[in-house]
């Protein structure tokens, strides 16, 4: 029954089609990146963007490999990949507003305002401990 | 050349140009934070590239390579972070 069946044909397809759409991602992630105008959107569309892109490229790669071996190599990229983007994203976003990164005009921070007060309050604690010692 | 290598070679072609984008941002960046991102996001573009390559070949060594690219991306940034925090305090 399947012997009429070209298998390296549609694995070759199906892995073309998924990497296209995994470039198409990254482009937009980096056209994000130049064009958004405040550090904070740019970071969240680069994060978002890259993972699925990244996800969809290695899940090409691995369907057209077609290795149990394989598979589980790009399976734990993948994984790495979910696990540690938003972390760093997270942390990054935390120097940011540490260190007074300027928000874009029209953003609205009004349920964010204690906890920028806060963040710089404690900021210039530190900062006056220091003089002290 | 098949259509399959030939998308293969496109989708590199439209990667590097990625990069182009993200090294312009990388030079224009008005603070570090920026830069640090931006260098997150061209470590991912690396490892896109090395699996699309891996692909190109068929010489299964090279996803190795993306691995542990994967792993010493996350470090660089964290620790660019980590070193920017501290500084700031």
């Amino acid at each position: 029954m399947f012997e009429n069946i070209n298998f390296l044909l549609i694995r070759e397809i199906i892995s073309s089609i998924l990497i296209i759409i995994g470039v198409i991602f990254m482009l937009i992630a980096a056209i994000g990146l130049l064009r958004f105008p405040d550090f904070y959107i740019r970071m969240s569309a680069i994060t978002k963007g890259s993972t699925l892109g990244l996800g969809l490229i290695l899940t090409g790669m691995g369907t057209y490999f077609n290795e149990a071996d394989m598979l589980l190599k790009v399976l734990l990229i993948i994984g790495f990949t979910f696990l540690t983007t938003p972390v760093a994203a997270h942390v990054i976003g935390r120097t940011a507003v540490r260190n007074k990164i300027p928000f874009w005009g029209p953003t609205d921070l009004e349920e964010f305002k204690d906890y920028l007060r806060k963040e710089h309050s404690t900021h210039r604690d530190h900062e006056r401990d220091n003089k002290h010692l | 050349m098949s259509l399959f290598s030939f998308t293969l070679i496109f989708a590199m072609a439209a990667l590097s140009i990625c990069l182009v984008l993200i090294g312009i941002r990388f030079a224009l960046g008005p603070s570090l934070p920026d830069r640090i991102t931006c260098f997150d996001l061209f470590v991912a573009n690396i490892i896109g590239i090395v699996a699309i390559y891996t692909e190109l070949t068929g010489n299964k060594d090279f996803i190795d390579v993306a691995i542990i690219l994967s792993l010493f991306g996350f470090l660089g940034s964290i620790s660019f972070a980590y070193y920017l925090l501290k500084s700031s305090r």
